[in-house]
């Protein structure tokens, strides 16, 4: 009998013929009838074959990779169940971290998926079309291992029991909602632009690191075994961002512009969403990384101007308006944990006013603004909470058309002035928070001028009434449970039980 | 610039004065009291009287604030749509030449929030 001896392949051959070899050219229908999206954006392509695949990962090698990690963080996640492993955060404020995660970050996971499962069917180019595939059952299984690690903390803690409704109803839900939706509503070279570079590569940093080392620095076990386990499918999915960007820019000069306008637009678009961050950074964590302007500085204005001045080469420069958040650096943290502040009443986590030791931290991270401008703010707020009237604002706030965000940000150069930005657009006004906002607007307005605004649409009658009790049974809140004050909540007294529990079994 | 899309892109704006029942929205924002962290969105009749406005809304608006009582209302100054205005109290929004979408932002000289900084 003769011995078969045919090699095994190498994993280069595999890979190739993964992803040249399953490729073929059409016959019974024409080219851009198969793939009708990989041209209109105006992205041109000469020759596919020279894209440079970032990661050559066969199919097999996936799988056995992400099946290792999977047992180890499944196996962590059981002994933290077992462990009682909640009991071991620094303090229950931690959790409104991971609701905020939860049905803010961990939807747009799931969002991901299904962008890159869309753009994984229509590039032209066979190792694109790959490398976009793999990174979708990356994202599903980000979803999917979040909502595991996380949902041990459902089972004491309120306002983590409804995330994906949360996440397509309810007002601050809306920015990243409406942040993907804008990335999937595009063409697949723009969302690659969107989502792999300018977010995965550019400012991936600033959301997943103060996560996933405030959940470290918290006693959150769960939470940074998460982390870890995502984080090789985050290196791979930098490198994506950085080969497509490299890529359109090396296949023809008339790119350039194309591309350069995309990074401002969501260069912009991400540093809005990650208001939300910068104010979990320096006021929901009990036990402090770093602050937000400390983060934005290494993680954006170091490594950030060095990945542009790489990219100079091709004629790209830095995003337009990137010297803005230099200037609202020092107090971006605190207006927006002012809104949530004046919105408790209607949002699924607590807010509190920090105490004395954290104000002084914040003092201390931020000796030009934080004394000057927001502790006379939050001296007042605890001394109105201490006489029975927690300050909750009662009329609905005014949002940016483009980001969503109540208009709570200042002028560029004076932090006691909000910053008003409008255009008109067939005879109609639209608001915004910033240059940066309206500019995006500009651009394309028809666009946005669909935005579902949560405020508008409640005085349209479409969120289940008129006052904000109806609001909130159709968000699926609880009240009284989900909302208002952390001081109070069923979230405060249960911790304060197990502390006290403690103390007795000790004793 | 148009939506660069694969064939016609029009839509209708969400958010025309159609849509909220006889109102229009307004906004209205205090300077320099950042206690209340943004503007306000209201809707309102274009009929309702600049004096309404001042003497029914705003108390429900700002009224938690400490100077909102110390406020000398002939000393305010306004703008519509960043242009200053001198409002009568019988004239309704429409006669102020306010519209779907207009904002109304008033400053209280020797009013400038908790601590002088604006909050």
């Amino acid at each position: 009998m003769a011995v078969n001896k045919k090699k095994r392949m190498g994993i280069k051959e595999r890979y190739s013929l993964l992803t040249r070899g399953l490729g073929w050219d059409t016959t019974y229908q024409p080219e851009e009838k198969v793939y009708p999206y990989d041209k209109y954006e105006g992205i041109i392509i000469h020759d596919w074959d020279e894209w440079e695949d970032p990661f050559r990962l066969t199919m097999d090698a996936y799988w056995k990779f992400q099946a290792e990690k999977e047992r180890k963080l499944y196996a962590v996640i059981d002994s933290f169940a077992q462990n009682n492993g909640h009991l071991g955060i620094t303090d229950a404020r931690y959790i409104n971290a991971i609701k905020i995660f939860l049905t803010g970050v961990s939807p747009l996971e799931y969002a991901a998926a299904r962008g890159f499962t869309h753009v994984g069917r229509h590039f032209g180019g066979v190792g694109a079309r790959v490398a976009c595939q793999m990174q979708a059952i990356d994202e599903l299984r980000h979803v999917q291992t979040q909502l595991h690690s996380m949902s041990h903390y459902n089972k004491y803690f309120d306002g983590l029991h409804n995330r994906g409704h949360m996440h397509d109803r309810v007002w601050y839900l809306s920015v990243p909602k409406s942040f993907f939706d804008d990335a999937m509503t595009a063409g697949p070279f723009e969302f690659l632009t969107a989502i792999s570079f300018s977010f995965e590569y550019v400012l991936t940093n600033l959301l997943f690191v103060p996560f996933m080392s405030g959940a470290a620095f918290n006693g959150d076990m769960a939470t940074v075994t998460f982390g870890f386990s995502a984080q090789s499918d985050e290196a791979r999915h930098m490198t994506l961002g950085l080969g497509v960007i490299k890529f359109m820019l090396e296949q023809d000069e008339r790119n350039v512009p194309i591309v350069q306008h995309w990074i401002d637009k969501w260069f912009w678009r991400g540093y809005r969403f990650l208001s939300l961050v910068a104010m979990m950074m320096d006021y929901m964590l009990p036990k402090r990384i770093m602050s937000w302007k400390e983060a934005w500085e290494i993680y954006f204005e170091d490594a950030g101007t060095s990945l542009f001045e790489d990219l100079g080469r091709y004629g790209i420069k830095l995003p337009k308006f990137h010297d803005i958040p230099a200037k609202e650096k020092d107090r971006l943290s605190h207006e927006v944990w002012s809104i949530f502040y004046n919105y408790t009443h209607a949002a699924a986590f607590h807010t509190w006013v920090p105490n004395e030791d954290e104000m002084q931290w914040l003092d201390s991270k931020y000796p030009d603004t934080f004394n000057k401008y927001y502790r006379p703010r939050y001296d007042h707020w605890q001394a109105e909470k201490d006489a029975g009237n927690r300050f909750y604002n009662q009329t609905l706030p005014m949002l940016c058309q483009t980001c969503q965000i109540p208009m709570g940000f200042t002028e560029p150069d004076d932090p006691t002035t909000i910053c008003f930005r409008s255009s008109e657009h067939n005879g109609e006004t639209y608001h915004f928070c910033s240059d940066g906002c309206k500019n995006i607007f500009d651009h394309e307005p028809e666009k946005y001028v669909q935005a579902w605004l949560p405020v508008h649409q409640i005085y349209q009658g479409n969120c289940g009434g008129a006052s904000v009790e109806d609001v909130l049974e159709w968000y699926k809140l609880n009240k009284s449970v989900d909302n208002m004050d952390y001081d109070g909540s069923p979230d405060q007294k249960l911790w304060e039980q197990w502390q006290a529990d403690r103390a007795k079994a000790a004793s | 610039m148009p939506v660069t899309s694969i064939g016609e892109y029009k839509f209708e704006p969400l958010d025309k004065r159609e849509n909220f029942h006889g109102n229009i929205l307004i906004y209205i924002n205090w300077e320099k009291h950042l206690m209340f962290c943004a503007p306000v969105c209201v809707p309102l009749s274009p009929d309702m009287p600049f004096g309404a406005l001042v003497s029914e809304l705003l108390p429900n608006v700002y009224s938690a604030h400490p100077e909102f009582e110390k406020i000398d209302w002939d000393a305010v100054e306004w703008t519509l749509d960043h242009k200053p205005i001198s409002p009568e109290p019988d004239q309704t929004l429409e006669d102020l030449g306010a519209h779907h979408k207009s904002l109304f932002r008033f400053t209280t000289p020797g009013l400038n929030g908790i601590g002088g900084v604006a909050s």
